[in-house]
């Protein structure tokens, strides 16, 4: 009886995997197809990395993804530190309850709302003053920043709400002016937070397709924009090589935050233990 | 020395609450309090959760601005100052130590803020932490602390930068009784040592009793009474604070005769005439309690000679025996249960007294507190 469960349960979890993995395991083997059709085999080849890293096309819209991604979560953690610190710090000022709510409400927002919403906006500020001149880098972060604030802000405030607002206090007690302690107390103590916040603002921003196709302009095409576009003419093993590095950097940034993550838990624990002696 | 306007005789208070009160809402947490403590006091604020001690406590450290009302110190309206700006520091139930920073650097932080130069900051921690007895914790951080330690960094903390006042809020709930009790005298020497004036918040009757030069016994954001700790126990103003300090055993009953100093009650609930001193005119009829302490009661198996002494008649209920004390529940012949305390003066392997035994318990007049409100 309990052989037989176990069996099954092995069994759904074998099954739960596969779903998850196969694709892309498919994905990792075909990219190193000889073969020009990307469905059939004609042998090991490492050519389409080769031809990848010459394709000026792909290396454009990686390096700008990047430097989008790199900026939105910089500018995303500091607004949402702001605006976590105001909602959790303020106490109940007038408009609070306004004010969250247009904080948070671009997580729930459909993304083609969003996206739709600000190209009218940039389009309607390069009628009247201008700028911004041409659609791209400039206008592709302004957009990720405003959504990826969002998160930021929520899990700011979701630390701030469970640190000791004595600790504050204490420090303004002790002759801490109020900007002197966010800079001495506040900042290193949601530091975690932050680290959190803006890795998850970088993922969001480099993963995101739809709002960057509607604020993006001619010769600003990023990542996620030209596989998509290039599916659109039939799957070729070059992007099956650049899905593979894909996999293989966030596979990477995932195992060092784990081992970051469990080095300090683990120094915590340390200071536990020596505390109890 | 009443008029005299020359603020450097001394004779001022050096804390001063005028009037103070604080709303929040509709709830009236802090109901115009007036308090004056002197310089070197050791003042306790005395109540249960809820009765507005720690808001008044935090108004004191500028964290609450007042609805109305002034805050004197020193003779200085610091009202409108902001917290870093008042010559005051605070100890808080948290102890709220900074985790990021080693002891050391925990008790060096107000001084830093004060722009100290670095030498003076170096001798002024380490003086204050051979004082607390932390010199060799000093590189540790906080988690690696006991609650103990932990308090007395909070303490070296508050007093470093020689605060003209230092609050405490619930400076020992943190701690077991055993170190609770070890901490309450040390902190007594730091202030008897430094001269500090002290400002406790406390739920610790206990603790309050032990403390303080002075307790302010605190209820629905008003004082029911401010005095010495033996004037808060023996001599209490009303059935609040009575019933608040310590046990006690309260007769209601009306006035009979008085005259001279003092009253005859009758009451149904003793079932016999109680005596009560008293310096207050009081007319006949009037309502009033008779309140006695279970250890100023006497407990006898034979009727008591002196005819002065109140006398009442009873039945062991239950009885505890604590070593060095006994505890008796007498119930009286109207049913009422009587607290009362005795101490095991004798040893004897034999009990002196059995639950159902017939007892009379007695006390002289002086002992009898009488209440009126």
């Amino acid at each position: 009886m309990n052989r037989k469960t176990s069996r099954f349960v092995l069994s759904v979890l074998a099954f739960g995997y596969a779903f998850l993995y196969i694709p892309l395991a498919s994905v990792i083997v075909y990219s190193f197809n000889d073969s020009r059709l990307a469905t059939v085999w004609g042998g090991f080849s490492t050519r389409w990395y080769g031809e990848l890293l010459r394709n000026e096309q792909v290396l454009d819209a990686a390096f700008l993804s990047l430097r989008i991604a790199v900026t939105t979560a910089t500018f995303a953690t500091i607004f949402g530190t702001m605006a976590g610190m105001a909602l959790s710090r303020f106490g109940g000022f007038r408009g609070r309850t306004l004010f969250a709510g247009m904080i948070i409400s671009p997580l729930v927002m459909p993304e083609v709302i969003t996206g739709l919403s600000l190209l009218l906006l940039f389009i309607s500020l390069q009628q009247l003053i201008g700028w911004p001149a041409h659609r791209g880098f400039t206008t592709i972060t302004i957009a990720h920043t405003t959504f990826a604030m969002a998160y930021v802000t929520v899990i700011i405030q979701s630390r701030l709400s469970g640190m000791d607002q004595s600790l504050e206090e204490a420090a303004m007690d002790l002759g801490g002016r109020p900007l002197r302690v966010v800079f001495d107390i506040t900042l290193p103590l949601i530091a975690p937070a932050m680290v959190a916040g803006w890795l998850l603002a970088f993922t969001l921003s480099l993963d995101d397709l739809v709002i960057a196709t509607f604020v993006s302009g001619p010769g600003g095409s990023t990542l996620p924009m030209l596989i998509f576009s290039k599916v659109k003419l039939g799957v070729t093993p070059d992007i099956n090589a650049l899905a593979t590095l894909i996999i293989l950097f966030v596979s990477i940034s995932v195992i060092v935050a784990w081992y970051a993550m469990r080095r300090m838990q683990r120094q915590t624990e340390k200071n536990m233990q020596t505390a109890a002696k | 020395m009443t008029g005299n306007t020359n603020k450097n005789t001394g004779s001022h208070p050096f804390i001063e609450l005028k009037d103070l009160s604080k709303h929040f809402g509709d709830f009236v947490a802090v109901d115009t309090v007036n308090l004056q403590i002197g310089r070197g006091e050791l003042f306790s604020i005395l109540g249960a959760s809820g009765c507005g001690k720690t808001t008044l406590l935090r108004m004191m450290a500028g964290f609450e601005t007042p609805t109305s009302g002034r805050i004197f110190i020193d003779g200085v309206d610091v009202t409108d100052q902001a917290p870093y700006q008042r010559p005051v520091n605070m100890m808080f139930q948290s102890y709220a130590i900074f985790p990021h920073m080693t002891v050391e650097k925990n008790v060096a932080y107000g001084l830093e803020k004060d722009r100290v130069s670095k030498g003076e900051i170096k001798t002024r921690v380490s003086e204050i932490l051979e004082l607390v007895q932390l010199t060799r914790f000093s590189k540790r951080k906080p988690n690696q602390l006991s609650g103990g330690e932990r308090q007395r960094v909070a303490l070296a903390r508050a007093l470093v930068k020689r605060p003209k006042v230092l609050l405490l809020d619930e400076p020992l709930a943190a701690l077991d009784k055993k170190l609770r009790e070890h901490t309450q005298f040390e902190l007594m020497n730091i202030q008897d040592e430094l001269g500090i004036t002290f400002v406790v918040v406390t739920h610790d009757q206990e603790e309050a009793m032990i403390l303080s030069s002075r307790i302010a016994v605190m209820e629905k954001g008003r004082f029911e009474q401010v005095g010495t700790p033996k004037e808060v126990y023996e001599y209490p103003d009303n059935r609040f604070v009575a019933d608040f300090i310590g046990t006690i055993n309260m007769f209601e009953g009306t006035v009979e005769t008085a005259g001279d100093g003092s009253i005859s009650v009758a009451s149904d609930e003793a079932g016999a005439p109680l005596t009560g001193l008293t310096d207050r005119i009081m007319e006949n009829g009037v309502k009033v309690c008779i309140a006695v302490r279970p250890e100023k009661i006497f407990i006898s198996q034979h009727e008591p000679e002196n005819q002065e002494d109140t006398c009442l008649p009873g039945v062991v209920e239950d009885l505890g025996y604590f070593g060095n004390l006994s505890l008796y529940r007498i119930r009286l012949d109207s049913g009422k249960i009587v607290q009362v305390s005795a101490q095991n003066r004798r040893r004897s392997a034999e009990r002196f007294l059995e639950w159902d035994d017939r007892v009379f318990i007695s006390w002289p007049p002086r002992s009898a507190i009488v209440l009126t409100e």
